[in-house]
Formats: C-alpha cells, sequence, structure tokens
C-alpha cells in the first residue's frame, strides 16, 4: 500500500531516467553516424536532423523553439534545452524532482545520485566537456544514469514502490525502442541510397540500444533489417526488446496485485497481458505485414494505452475523484 | 588528507606564511560565546579553540567545501527563483560549532519545560473558563483581538489536553550572557532538520573534534517526535497512522518535511492526497482509501481546511477541521495555538507562568512596550530609532524595523503603521545580542547569534540538547532568518561543564 501519488512520482521517475539515458543515446548514436558516411550525404544529413526530433514526437515543441533543423540545433534542444522534457537535462530535471517529492521512499544514494548528476548536467563543466568531444560527454551521462539503475537495483527494498518505478522504466524503454525502429524517421532514407548506404542506418539503430555485439553473436551474418526488427522487438533474452521489456512490465503488474499470468483483475494487466501474447505468439513477419512504419505506430499506440490503463488503476481510481491542484497557490510564511 | 597533516605539529616544522586564524580575533566588546575577552578562551572551548586555531585558511576552506558539497548533493537547499537556471543555493553552515556546558543547558532546559507548561494551560484555559481574564491577569481585549484566536474552538477538549506539541523557543543572550527569551513559535517551528544535518556534516567535515569532547547526542529527534505523535492519538487508540502533511514540494521548508517523515518512517502527504469521508480522514492509496489517525501538519491554520478557514487555500484538506472536532484524527500542533505565540501575548507569558504556577519565570523574556499601551506607545515613538519594532503575527523576519540600522524613510514607515494599528506592534531595545566567532573570508570573525530549541510535549516534555544556532552572517546584522541571510552552526550540549 502506498499514496497514489508517491506512486505516480516513482512511475515517472523511473520513465524520466530511462529517457535521459536512450536520449543520450539516440543524440550520441546519430552523431556518430555523420562521420561513417560519404561527405556528400553527411553534408546534407548535417543539415536536416528533424526526423529525431520527429521520431521522438516533439516536432511542434522543436518548432516553436528553432528555425534551424541542423545537428547543432537539434543536438541543443535534445541536451540541454530544459524547457521541455525531452531533452537530457529536462528528463534528469524531471526525474530528480520526483525524486524529490517521494525522498522518504528511495535510499539516500539514489537520491544523491540522481541530484548529483543533474548538477554536473547543467554545470559550466559539463558544457565544457560537451564541446571539447562529444563521445565522452555521452558515456559519461549514460555511465550516471546506468549507476542510478544500480543503486536502485541493488539498495531499495523490491516491494511495491521499487515496482512503479520498473513499470516506468521498462514502458519507456519498450517506446523508446519502438520508436526507434520507426523507418518514417530514419535520418537516412533508405529509398534514397544504395543498399549498402542504407545499412548505416540500421547499424546505428543497433548501436542506440547496444546491440551492435548482441547481433553479431546471434546471427553473424551481415545486418539485415528483418533481423534487426526481430532482435529488438521479439528476443526475449535481450533486455532492451520489446518483448523482453512486456515481460517485465507484466511480471511487476502481477506482483502488484498477486494475480496470475494469463488472468487479469484490471485493465492495464489485461493490455498487457495481451501484448505480451501477441509478441510471443508472432513472428517477425506476422508482426510487420502492414509495413514496419505502421506496425510501430500500432505498437505505439498499445504502449500508450497501457500506460493510461496503469494510471487508471493505481494512481487516479475514478472511484474517489481526484482534483489535481498547482502546488501552491497561497504561501505561508515560515515561523 | 589534510586531517594528518594538521595532526603533527612536531615533526618537522611546517611553513606557516598565512598567520592563524585566531590572531586578530576582535570581541568589539560583545558578549562573545567562545572568549571571555581578547586574550581568555572560555575553558569549555579552549580544547576547540587550539584544534581550529591550527588549520591555516586553505584547510579550513577545504572543509568549508566539503561541507558545501555535502549539503548541496543531499538536496538541502532553496531555489533562487530570480533567474530562469533554477539555481539552487544551501543555507550557509558555519564551521565552528557553539559550545553550551551542561550547567547552562540545564538551566536553559528548565526554562524551557516551565514556559511550554504555563503555554499550554494558558491555552486550555482561554478555550475553556478564561480565568486568566477574568482575573484581569490579560486584559480581555489582547485575546479578543488575536489574529489566531480560534473562537470556534471554545470549550473543545484536544487529545491529552496538548495544544502546542512542537514548540520552537527563541533565546538570544543579552552582553551579561544571561539567556532571554526572543520569541515562541507555536505554530509551525521549522529548521530542526538543520539541527541534525548540522550535526552529521560537522562529523563528517572534523571526525576528530569531536573525540575530546563529550556533546550529547541529537539524533533521536525524529524518534521523541514520533513517539509523541503516537501518543497523542484519538481515543489512545494503539499504533495509530501517522502522516506529515506538507504544503508542497515548493514550500522552503519542504527539505524538512520529507526529512522528517522519512527519519519516522511515516508517510508525507499533501492536501491533495487526503480525503474526509464522514468525518474521518483518508489517503487516497494505490490499495484505495487508508485512514489516518494523526497529523503532523506543517500548514497553518489558515491553510488547513478550505471549508473553515481562508476559501482559497489550495494547500489544505476539506473537510478535516470537522474530522478533528468529531474527535477521529489528532493534530500536532492543535488549531488554535496561534494566540500563544502572539508577539503581543509573549508580553505577558512571564505573568501566566505566575498565575498558573506560582513560579518567577527562569528565562526571562526581554523587556517589551506595547504599542497599545498609552505609557508604552509614548516611549516607542520617541525612540523609533533606537527600538526594534515588530508586528504581532508575522515570522520569518518580516514586518520587523531595527531601528538603529534603518533608514529615516523607513522608521517613518513604521511609525505610520503603529500609528494605524497599535494593537499589532510591540518594540523592544535593540539587544547586544552575544556573538560567536565564525569562518568568514579565510579568518575569524564575531558574529551575532541565537538558539532556537526545539521542546517535545507529549507524554513528557522532552528537549533535544541544544537546538538550532542560527548566525547573521551579514556583518553588524542583527537578524538571523535564513530568509534574510542568515546561516546556522552546529551546536553542542556538553555532558559536563568542560
Amino acid at each position: 500500500m502506498m499514496l497514489s501519488r508517491v506512486a505516480d512520482s516513482l512511475y515517472w521517475m523511473g520513465r524520466y531516467v530511462e529517457r535521459a539515458e536512450n536520449i543520450a543515446r539516440t543524440v550520441n548514436v546519430n552523431q556518430q553516424l555523420i562521420l561513417d558516411l560519404p561527405s556528400h550525404q553527411a553534408n546534407r544529413i548535417a543539415k536536416d536532423w528533424f526526423a529525431v526530433v520527429a521520431a521522438l514526437g516533439e516536432e511542434e515543441s522543436f518548432l516553436e523553439r528553432y528555425k534551424k533543423r541542423d545537428m547543432d540545433t537539434v543536438s541543443e534542444f535534445l541536451i540541454f534545452d530544459r524547457s521541455h522534457p525531452s531533452s537530457i537535462v529536462g528528463s534528469l530535471s524531471a526525474a530528480r524532482e520526483n525524486a524529490r517529492t517521494v525522498r522518504e521512499q528511495i535510499t539516500t544514494e539514489m537520491w544523491e545520485q540522481i541530484n548529483r548528476s543533474y548538477l554536473w548536467l547543467i554545470s559550466k563543466s559539463a558544457r565544457q566537456f560537451y564541446e571539447k568531444g562529444s563521445y565522452e560527454f555521452f558515456q559519461r551521462v549514460k555511465k550516471a544514469l546506468q549507476l542510478f539503475q544500480g543503486i536502485t537495483e541493488s539498495v531499495m527494498l523490491h516491494g511495491e514502490g521499487w515496482e512503479f518505478i520498473q513499470l516506468g522504466k521498462h514502458l519507456e524503454r519498450a517506446d523508446m525502442t519502438s520508436r526507434l525502429l520507426d523507418e518514417e524517421y530514419f535520418l537516412i532514407r533508405t529509398a534514397d541510397c544504395t543498399p549498402a548506404e542504407a545499412l548505416n542506418q540500421w547499424l546505428a539503430i543497433l548501436r542506440c540500444t547496444n546491440a551492435r555485439l548482441v547481433y553479431q553473436r546471434l546471427y553473424a551474418s551481415m545486418v539485415e533489417p528483418t533481423k534487426v526488427a526481430e532482435l529488438l522487438l521479439l528476443n526475449g533474452l535481450f533486455p532492451r526488446s520489446v518483448e523482453f521489456c512486456i515481460y517485465q512490465l507484466d511480471q511487476s503488474l502481477r506482483r502488484l496485485s498477486g494475480v496470475m499470468p494469463g488472468r487479469f483483475s484490471n485493465r492495464a494487466e489485461k493490455l498487457s497481458g495481451r501484448l505480451l501474447s501477441e509478441l510471443s505468439f508472432s513472428t517477425i513477419e506476422d508482426l510487420c505485414e502492414p509495413g514496419l512504419h505502421a506496425a510501430m505506430d500500432k505498437m505505439q499506440v498499445q504502449l500508450g494505452d497501457i500506460g493510461e490503463a496503469i494510471m487508471e488503476t493505481y494512481i487516479h481510481p475514478t472511484s474517489h475523484q481526484v482534483t489535481a491542484s498547482p502546488l501552491v497557490a497561497v504561501g505561508q510564511p515560515q515561523q | 588528507m589534510p586531517a594528518s597533516k594538521s595532526k603533527s605539529p612536531k615533526t618537522g616544522r611546517t611553513p606557516t606564511p598565512e598567520p592563524p586564524p585566531f590572531e586578530g580575533y576582535v570581541t568589539d566588546a560583545f558578549f562573545d560565546e567562545m572568549f571571555v575577552d581578547e586574550k581568555r578562551v572560555r575553558p569549555f572551548y579552549s580544547r576547540l579553540h587550539k584544534r581550529m586555531g591550527r588549520l591555516t585558511p586553505d584547510q579550513l576552506q577545504e572543509r568549508r567545501q566539503m561541507a558545501d558539497a555535502s549539503f548541496l548533493n543531499q538536496g538541502i537547499t532553496f531555489t533562487v527563483y530570480s533567474d530562469n537556471q533554477g539555481t539552487e543555493r544551501i543555507f550557509p553552515f558555519d564551521l565552528v560549532p557553539r559550545i553550551i556546558p551542561a550547567k547552562e543547558w540545564a538551566h536553559i532546559e528548565a526554562g524551557l519545560v516551565q514556559r511550554i507548561t504555563a503555554l499550554n494551560l494558558f491555552l486550555h484555559d482561554i478555550y475553556h473558563n478564561q480565568n486568566i481574564l477574568r482575573d484581569g491577569v490579560i486584559p480581555r481585549r489582547f485575546v479578543d483581538e488575536g489574529k489566531h484566536f480560534r473562537r470556534e474552538f471554545m470549550g473543545f477538549n484536544v487529545p491529552r489536553n496538548i495544544y502546542i506539541h512542537i514548540c520552537g523557543t527563541d533565546l538570544v543572550r543579552d552582553d551579561s550572557g544571561e539567556y532571554l527569551v526572543l520569541e515562541d513559535n507555536a505554530r509551525c517551528p521549522s529548521g530542526v532538520s538543520y539541527v541534525l544535518e548540522n550535526r552529521q556534516t560537522l562529523k563528517r567535515v572534523f571526525p576528530h573534534i569531536f573525540e575530546e569532547y563529550g556533546v550529547r547526542p541529537v539524533e533521536h529527534y525524529p524518534e521523541e517526535l514520533l513517539n509523541l505523535l503516537k501518543y497523542i492519538a484519538p481515543h489512545g487508540k494503539p499504533n495509530p497512522t501517522v502522516a506529515v502533511l506538507t504544503p508542497g514540494i515548493h514550500n522552503s521548508a519542504y527539505f524538512e518535511h520529507s526529512f522528517l517523515a522519512r527519519q519516522m518512517g511515516v508517510e508525507i502527504v499533501e492536501g491533495r492526497d487526503l480525503v474526509v469521508e464522514d468525518d474521518h480522514v483518508f489517503m487516497r492509496t494505490t490499495r484505495g482509501l487508508q485512514a489516518v489517525d494523526v497529523v503532523y501538519r506543517r500548514i497553518d491554520d489558515d491553510f488547513l481546511d478550505p471549508l473553515v478557514f481562508r476559501p482559497d487555500s489550495m494547500l489544505g484538506v476539506p473537510g478535516i477541521v470537522g474530522a478533528y472536532r468529531a474527535g477521529n484524527i489528532s493534530l500536532a500542533n492543535s488549531i488554535g495555538t496561534g494566540i500563544a505565540d502572539d508577539k503581543v501575548m509573549y508580553y505577558f507569558v512571564p505573568r501566566m507562568i505566575k498565575y498558573y504556577l506560582d513560579q518567577d519565570p527562569i528565562l526571562p523574556n526581554v523587556p517589551t512596550y506595547l504599542a497599545s499601551e498609552k505609557e508604552d506607545y509614548k516611549y516607542i515613538m520617541d525612540n523609533l530609532p533606537k527600538l526594534v519594532v515588530k508586528a504581532a503575527n508575522e515570522a520569518g523576519g518580516y514586518g520587523m524595523l531595527v531601528g538603529p540600522h534603518s533608514t529615516k524613510a523607513e522608521i517613518a514607515r513604521f511609525r505610520k503603521l503603529i500609528q494605524d494599528d497599535p494593537r499589532n506592534y510591540i518594540a523592544q531595545p535593540t539587544l547586544a545580542l552575544s556573538r560567536h566567532p565564525c569562518f568568514i573570508n579565510d579568518t575569524f570573525e564575531g558574529r551575532h547569534i541565537d538558539l532556537r530549541p526545539y521542546v517535545l510535549y507529549g507524554e513528557k516534555v522532552s528537549i533535544i540538547p541544544g537546538g538550532l544556532t542560527r548566525v547573521a552572517l551579514k556583518k553588524g546584522s542583527l537578524v538571523v532568518n535564513s530568509s534574510q541571510g542568515g546561516g546556522s552552526k552546529d551546536t553542542w550540549v556538553l555532558e559536563g561543564d568542560e
């Protein structure tokens, strides 16, 4: 049993930490991608990075803020721009604010790790680090976030609160993986180039998800789009695959309610169980039958529905109405 | 580590280009906590003085940076809203601890117990028979006109008959070193988390300094607080559910609310987490509604329940006062304690002690003038530039005039304010507050301090040794509030007298 508001904060803390890491991977890999391209392609792509923004679904907020769509503005938007939650700073800041409201639930080490990471990220020295060479910068960001995940795993009570963090983390990760696979938003339009050149894009996706060597070990072959999609969607042992994430999410839901697999007691369990079955009992060909873009679109809707259902079940049950109010309308002086 | 370097003055000659930081320290004729005069150190400070005096300014700077980083990493900060960068600052922490020998503390403790006992008797009395008013000891109008007097609670019996459970009483020392009561904070006194954090930080940065002293611990405060909250549960319910009610994350004391909840192992709730049904209070949880029995509320009366008090309050819980009246929930502090820490009522506390306990106050008040009394009014108006003027119901150093440090325009403004609403103002002579050495710009300088001990009134009265020593870090300033450029120090109460 825990406060709904607390469960909400833990869930979002989990999501935002995961999101920050994924954005760091995405920006980093796309910056690297350019280095592997012939110069005419590299130049063209460096001027138009809008696809990366679109993949994250942040077209509108980007266009409100920036005119140019080149690598620098998009990187700035996705790394340091604190005015929206889909930048690294914005995500980490949101994760930290959520952590701050549940400090009594998480451990001191968790809080200090997230707090230190944030304070470093907004410091001048982080900015200088980035300008000196972005690779090291991204390594540091990823390490800081992975350390947080590790601390959470090893010091926090694996009780209800922990499950809400896991729900957020796995849902966010599944969502990010499905977005990366959406070919509408590739930087390199596969239609515009030779198959050999297009491979770079698929390689980049593998790198974004830390799956390059995993792929090689599993398939020991050239990079093929279908196999990449299979690994990232259906491999139940690969921790960034959608199936793995949904399995973990489903397990968390069942530990929360005590309902056995194969049955459900609320809408969140129903939806996650269905998606899990669909993934478990499909081949990659089945799944991508309508085309990869359409399939990923559908999956994002399904993931979104699961997220809403979790809210409905645990955070804002309709049985008692919730009046969300701004935190401070009138202040009181301190004694 | 510099700690080991500084430990061995005999091995080899350490070059000391910089003068020892205590050299040239001046007391400026104030009562100094560490020094009897510029040559003599008080005996209970001598070991601390020696140890700190041995460190170079660089070593001290390094310790200070460690302390600052520790506060920053723990997020013990407040946000500066003037820029958009979300800059966060820590409340300044001074490295030199304040020391109170056992004998002095015993005196303070006895005085505080006496005072809170009288204040609670007073509150019971004015919400029941009002004998103290009938007997003319306190003129009735001061209660009737008090902004925080809650008429609605006349005749209401609070659990265990305790009104003020948690009290922060501010003490100062005058030029003779006598402890005087400056004010009582009987609503939601804050700052106790700093007492605990300051201790922990000082232990981290100066671990060895504690070895030579028997310093009484303070870490048990949350435990004592929890015992008290359980003790006041409705109908003496065993194992009650306790929660801390906070205005939310944007409140400047949020860290403290969360800290106390964490240390006690209870839920921290915002108004929107609570719901009242049939005069019972519940938390909204992932398993539906769960009953709450005791609320340590860090929200003032005015904001507690929009159905009863300020209707525009977004912080409160609609219906919680009804549940309180019905006896289904206990609140700490009780509703209506604000009348006891009104700065005008403060004037009458020595009389309360005499009236209810037939004792003389162990800790005297600072001499005080009431603007609503004819003779006092004249005195105040004639002497404004010399006096400190305070509004009766303000807190946090707001609504205050320090005559000697104010411009003519400020004095004129207060003259008008007092004329318009005499009931709302008191005046006190500008005290020569005691000073304590602080580490400032590479050297030690004297700064004015006060002391806020935290008094818990439950099954018995318990006071954690010491309290929060606040420092006016600005040179010459007398205002110690954190909102006005104040800092704080660790405060040691010794097991013995040296």
